[in-house]
């Protein structure tokens, strides 16, 4: 990218600490790192020279980040902390106000505009404090976060009609389960109870089919009926006696699906879960799994992921699978394994998923969609 | 039981004959070459037995200075000269990633660093992200996170490579949570990534960041730490790895397996090796002869009766000590595995004892640090300090001290902590 078109990107004035001369070659270097530690040479030599440079070189950091992977993103934020940090020593100023735009931007990359906050707070965190409050409804879930916490911390500070209008103005804009929870619990105590499925976009109605056999372990790796064909008309044979798809729904407030209940509690044995989702339009997004045990999750036929770890704990999210949602009707199978394991802390057999965006906003199907009509 | 001796089929004899001849040259670890007996580099000390040659614990420690942390964590302070370092992590997902430098004279905070994770940040709760103590060879940091994040620096802060183990290989994590520390071996950073899913070991070239080598291990779940195997004169450095099916001590430089004992050995506590013999967690306590290099260790003797639990054992001054998670802690000859004596500690542990002239240091869950004189006819606590902690985070201290001088470092999940005379 060149210098005109980098600041027109981070939206600045002219400012000559933001004015970049090899800091741009040095940063893609950092940018074009990939795995296993294929160029860490170059990036170490890069990293030195671009941190060298000082605040200068701030822009390319913030505008190299997010176009490479994670541990590429991983080298410009350290450089940006490190510079932020020797500035902040020797008195050199900083760009806060750049900073700051960047961060107000949203369509600048996500990742990016982490680091810029990140390295607001890092320099001047009362002017971060204050920008914060003003991403409430920031699309990048971490950014967000601060903004509710000072929500709740307000609503907390009322009473009656008025806590529980400052609650449910809470409820529009919170995503992370804990302050979900917390805005949940206080609406429900004030007579104004959450649909915590809806809000999360848990997908609660099924068809399910098992037991399969996964004696040893064994049935995670086969390829069992359903992963070759739908046809929930049809029955197969099961790890004892012919088995077919049933419908389930989950009541869970968390969209737990336990096959404990449709199945018995049994163990060694594989299941399926099927579903549709009916997506408004085509677009990315995550469906975000939580489960404790082996699985593998698949979207249209596509195999996005598979996780052969049993009973070591779950939680909402535990899982973020990026994928692409066709307009209209998708496909949703799930393969969730119980293992051999005796011990009480390994009775569930369960998973919950739901369809979000990369900021956790719920992603509702169509028919629930009020914005789908439109 | 079964021991293995690995031994490339086109070895000259005179090869063994070498081995076996330089077998009773002194035994040395394979310290880098930066670090100096007063460091304290990784988990349990310059040995990996949780003892110092030089440094001496007070009997009656104070507060010498203390440093308020802006992450959790229970990974143990490393001392590399006058610094200390300490990782952390923070944020509602415990995402970011810190490694942390202090003055170890003064506590005055010389730079922290922050990144982000680019794996899985789960854990039990109990547990944290900043799990792994990290390591130096005394000129870099290298620190591990939960989340297999690996990051090394120079003392001075700088970012020398990165790696992110979860991002290379995509199903290497435990939902419980991480918390192998690694260990410099020769020019080699060992990381143990092993779990129930894709589980590996891994020998990365402390310059570059890169692989040198790559094992496929055990899939289950493996907390333990890879510890320096002593070598003789001559011969390569190596390092031991343990898992559920036992020991395995490999070349640090290649990778190559040196010899196998097949034994379920503890996937918590760790092992210790010094001059020709391993105590290993198996069984209670093994010791194994590894005096023969041409041939697979033998085992000396076992003792059920220390039972390390999810804690390591400590060598120091030829007798092995072991507490167990109730607070006891037991005393045996190392040359027999005969228990001595038992003294009642207040716990409980999580932490590992260390130790440093005739005097051990262990401090329990509750933040009570408590010194006992291991020379004592039934070991005898002579000496402790209960270090506040914060009750409405329900803070816990699950770290393992390190000893530097006179001075004992340990962290709290909100506090480094450097106690003295």
């Amino acid at each position: 990218m060149k210098l005109p078109v980098l600041l027109t990107t981070l939206s600045l004035a002219a400012a000559p600490l933001w004015a970049a001369n090899n800091a741009e070659t040095l940063i893609q270097t950092l940018a074009s790192v990939g795995r296993e530690g294929d160029g860490n040479e170059q990036a170490s030599a890069a990293w030195k020279a671009a941190v060298a440079l000082g605040p200068n070189a701030l822009g390319a950091v913030l505008s190299q980040t997010g176009t490479g992977n994670p541990v590429a993103d991983n080298w410009l934020r350290l450089a940006g902390n490190t510079i932020v940090d020797h500035a902040l020593k020797s008195g050199k100023p900083l760009p806060f106000g750049e900073l700051e735009s960047f961060v107000k931007k949203t369509a600048n990359n996500e990742a990016a505009r982490m680091l810029a906050f990140d390295l607001l707070q890092q320099s001047d965190s009362v002017r971060a404090e204050t920008l914060q409050r003003t991403l409430v409804n920031d699309p990048v879930q971490p950014l967000r976060r601060g903004a509710v916490a000072h929500l709740i911390t307000a609503a907390a500070a009322l009473q009656g009609d008025a806590a529980k209008k400052a609650y449910l103005g809470a409820l529009e804009v919170v995503r992370d389960e804990d302050q979900t929870k917390t805005v949940s619990d206080a609406l429900n105590k004030l007579g104004s109870p959450v649909q915590l499925q809806q809000h999360f976009g848990f997908l609660a109605k099924w068809h399910v089919i098992g037991p399969f056999d996964n004696t040893d372990r064994s049935g995670f790796e086969k390829v069992y009926p359903p992963e070759k064909e739908i046809d929930l008309t049809k029955s197969y044979d099961g790890k004892e006696k012919q088995v077919q798809w049933q419908p389930f729904e989950s009541k869970d407030d968390y969209g737990k699906l336990d096959f404990n209940k449709p199945l018995t509690a049994l163990k060694q044995s594989t299941a399926y879960a099927h579903t549709t989702f009916e997506s408004a339009t085509e677009r990315e997004a995550e469906l975000r799994l939580g489960c404790k045990n082996a699985w593998k999750v698949w979207l249209n036929g596509k195999l996005l992921f598979a996780r052969d770890e049993y009973h070591r704990g779950q939680r909402m999210d535990q899982y973020k699978l990026k994928c692409h949602l066709r307009k209209g009707r998708n496909e949703i199978l799930v393969k969730c394994c119980q293992n051999e394991q005796t011990e009480s802390w390994t009775v569930e057999w369960e998973f919950q998923l739901r369809v979000c965006d990369s900021g956790g906003t719920a992603i509702l199907p169509a028919k629930l969609d009020p914005n789908a009509s439109r | 039981m079964r021991s293995r001796f690995f031994i490339n089929s086109a070895a000259p004899s005179s090869l063994l004959s070498l081995v076996l001849t330089i077998s009773s040259l002194p035994l040395m670890h394979a310290f880098s070459p930066g670090l100096r007996a007063s460091d304290w580099p990784h988990f349990r000390g310059p040995a990996s037995s949780g003892a110092s040659m030089d440094a001496s614990i007070p009997k009656d420690p104070k507060v010498a200075w203390s440093a308020s942390l802006p992450g959790r964590g229970l990974s143990s302070p490393i001392v590399i000269g006058e610094k200390v370092f300490v990782t952390a992590s923070a944020g509602p997902d415990q995402q970011q990633l810190q490694v942390l430098c202090f003055n170890a004279k003064t506590g005055e905070s010389l730079w922290k660093r922050q990144l982000q994770a680019t794996g899985r940040t789960m854990t039990y709760a109990k547990t944290s992200v900043a799990a792994n103590t990290p390591c130096s060879d005394g000129k870099h940091v290298f620190a591990l996170w939960s989340s297999n994040d690996l990051a090394a620096f120079d003392l001075d802060g700088n970012l020398a490579w990165l790696r992110g183990l979860t991002a290379d290989y995509s199903n290497a994590s435990n939902s419980l949570g991480m918390a192998s520390s690694p260990v410099v071996v020769g020019k080699t950073v060992v990381v143990v990534i092993e779990n129930d899913s894709e589980s590996y070991s891994l020998g990365i070239d402390a310059a570059t960041g890169k692989n040198l080598w790559k094992l496929e291990r055990p899939k289950a779940a493996n907390w333990s730490s890879p510890v320096p195997l002593p070598v003789k004169n001559g011969a390569p450095p190596a390092v031991l790895l343990q898992s559920k099916n036992g020991l395995l001590a490999v070349n640090a430089a290649t990778g190559e397996k040196l010899w196998e004992h097949e034994a379920a050995a503890s996937t918590m506590s760790s092992s210790i090796a010094l001059s020709d013999i391993v105590y290993a967690p198996v069984s209670g306590i093994t010791a194994l002869s590894t005096s023969n290099s041409a041939e697979a260790p033998q085992t000396l003797w076992n003792s059920r009766q220390i039972n390390p639990s999810t804690i390591s054992p400590l060598l120091l001054d030829e007798k092995l000590f072991s507490v167990n998670g109730a607070g006891i802690l037991t005393m045996a000859e190392t040359k027999s595995g005969d228990v001595k004596w038992k003294l009642r500690l207040t716990g409980p542990f999580s932490g590992s004892p260390v130790g440093a002239g005739a005097r051990i240091a262990i401090i329990n869950e509750k933040a009570l640090l408590q010194i006992v004189d291991s020379t004592a006819p039934e070991g005898a606590l002579i000496g402790q300090i209960q270090l506040p902690l914060n009750e409405s985070t329900k803070e816990l201290t699950l770290c393992t001290p390190a000893l530097a001088g006179n001075r004992i470092f340990v962290r709290t999940d909100s506090t480094l902590w450097c106690l003295s005379e």
